[in-house]
């Protein structure tokens, strides 16, 4: 078979397949609606705040809910150094305290 | 147009040869090429998922979260200013909150301890009158009828001296139900708790840590007593009025600090956020592997890709048949690697849980939530991933050869040695 031959398959293989993986978020997205159901009433019922992403860390398990003291919880010089805080920011709530 | 689509097949057939001819360089190319678009993809689908959802699980979040604030750290709110609360026009209802956090030596993880509502209404239909009513849960202080579990879930009842936990933490330390779970004190006694269900695994990227207890049971395990709380929620009768109810509650509580739903929502909105630390490692080691390319490209080629121009000019190609192989040379490269990247991103972050990920993600923490993320993924993602990895690479790869290509044969086939 010709280069070019296999090439086309290819890029039409990858077309096809990325075309069915479209396909399949959109009928997961569907399917899931129930679970995202259940836990947005979980939410609303236990009054939750926060995902569960990153327990290491009091801030980091309840992102919204940080205080100020944050960056210094254990001593005045001890900044933040847990992993997950590079994955976050900190709080909207917090840049507009007065 | 038949002569063109012939005309462009073999100029493909002849780029893949010369291709082939570097094998070690040019699938070293592709193979780190494929990475980099596998890394930009995986962070895409997974923060854009993980983001969508976040918004659609936290919709129902209290409208207004109020702390107390002593020193600029969370303080316990007293129960005494939820009067004051009452008294704000435009507040529909008030409720206290109880929950603090266990760190658990045995496992080294921290769990969240919440006392949940005495209401437990998941019918979302119920909203406040419009008139101000205050609801004080029975985690306020208030007397309740001791005859009646304190909250049911799933058949699971609540009681004084049981627990509910998450499934993440059943998991962690093995344990179901009727076990107990034994709880240090403040005081240094210990507190066995009966576990009477768990919360279900598909909730877990909101449970995965929570034990639900009773208010008795937790003001005996952290000896607060009646007169505090964690903090209060707050409805509002209008949801347009959510930011100036918050700024009369600053007011009027110059210690506390309101927080709104839709400062809940944009905290979610901005977590892996391109300008986070992680994010930008990844993002500039992206960004610099682009501009290796394209200096490696820019600088100038080899002496044998000098050498094969100068030969095909020789042998009667034009500047632009050299031109649009080299741009087939780039196609065949970005598209190879784009596909073959992007759908193994795919299968990456929905198919196997973000396995790469993981490892970061759990950082420090011994407790870690199973959660499978919907995939939220549409066009407008692809094309994006398509314009950010395809077409800088093949522009890249076209421009210095249009300097090289309109050289003359003669002296680029006498140009020796690589």
């Amino acid at each position: 078979m010709r280069y070019s031959s296999l090439f086309f398959l290819y890029i039409t293989g990858g077309l096809v397949l990325l075309v069915l993986l479209l396909v399949h978020a959109s009928f997961s997205e569907s399917a899931r609606q129930p679970v995202l159901e259940e836990k947005a009433a979980l939410v609303k019922m236990l009054k939750l705040t926060d995902l569960c992403l990153f327990t290491e860390a009091r801030y980091t398990r309840n992102l919204s809910q940080a205080d100020l003291g944050t960056a210094f919880q254990d001593h005045p010089m001890s900044l933040e150094h847990f992993p997950s805080g590079s994955f976050t920011q900190p709080p909207e709530s917090i840049r507009k305290f007065p | 147009m038949r002569q063109w689509i012939e005309k462009q097949r073999y100029i493909i057939d002849f780029t893949i040869s010369s291709l082939l001819r570097r094998k070690v360089k040019n699938f070293g190319l592709l193979a780190l090429y494929t990475l980099i678009v596998f890394m930009l993809a995986s962070t895409m689908f997974f923060t854009y998922s993980i983001k969508k959802e976040a918004s659609l699980i936290l919709k129902d979040t209290p409208e207004i979260i109020v702390q107390k604030i002593v020193a600029g750290r969370h303080d316990l709110f007293p129960v005494s200013y939820i009067d004051t609360l009452k008294k704000i026009r435009g507040v529909a209802a008030v409720e206290s909150r109880l929950w603090g956090y266990y760190y658990d030596g045995l496992v080294s993880a921290n769990y969240t301890l919440l006392v949940p509502p005495a209401n437990g209404d998941t019918s979302g239909k119920s909203r406040p009158s419009a008139k101000t009513t205050v609801v004080v849960s029975e985690s306020g202080g208030q007397q309740a009828d001791k005859s009646k579990p304190l909250f049911e879930l799933g058949g699971a009842v609540l009681e004084p001296g049981t627990l509910i936990t998450g499934n993440g933490i059943a998991r962690l330390r093995d344990i179901g139900k009727d076990d107990y779970m034994p709880f240090r004190a403040f005081d240094g006694s210990v507190l066995n708790l009966r576990i009477a269900g768990a919360l279900s695994s598909q909730s877990e990227l909101v449970s995965s840590d929570l034990l639900l207890i009773t208010a008795e049971d937790f003001r005996k395990l952290f000896g607060i007593d009646n007169r505090y709380v964690t903090d209060v929620t707050v409805a509002v009768n209008n949801p347009s009025e959510v930011e100036m109810v918050a700024s009369k509650i600053r007011k009027a509580l110059p210690e506390a600090r309101p927080i709104s739903r839709v400062e809940i929502l944009r905290t979610y909105d901005s977590i892996f956020n391109w300008r986070g630390g992680m994010m930008i490692v990844i993002f500039s080691a992206a960004v610099l592997a682009f501009v290796i390319f394209a200096w490696d490209k820019a600088s100038g080629l080899s002496a044998g890709e000098r050498r094969e121009i100068g030969i095909l000019k020789a042998v009667g190609w034009e500047t632009s048949d050299v031109i649009q192989m080299k741009f087939w040379e780039g196609a065949v490269v970005s598209l190879t690697a784009f596909f073959t990247g992007v759908i193994l991103a795919y299968v990456h972050v929905f198919f196997t849980g973000s396995i790469v990920f993981e490892p970061a993600l759990k950082g420090w923490s011994s407790l870690y939530p199973n959660f499978e993320l919907t995939p939220f993924v549409n066009l407008e993602q692809l094309t994006t991933l398509f314009f950010l990895t395809v077409v800088p690479y093949t522009v890249a790869t076209i421009v210095p050869i249009w300097r090289a290509a309109t050289i003359d044969p003669d002296s680029a086939m006498r140009f020796t040695g690589e």
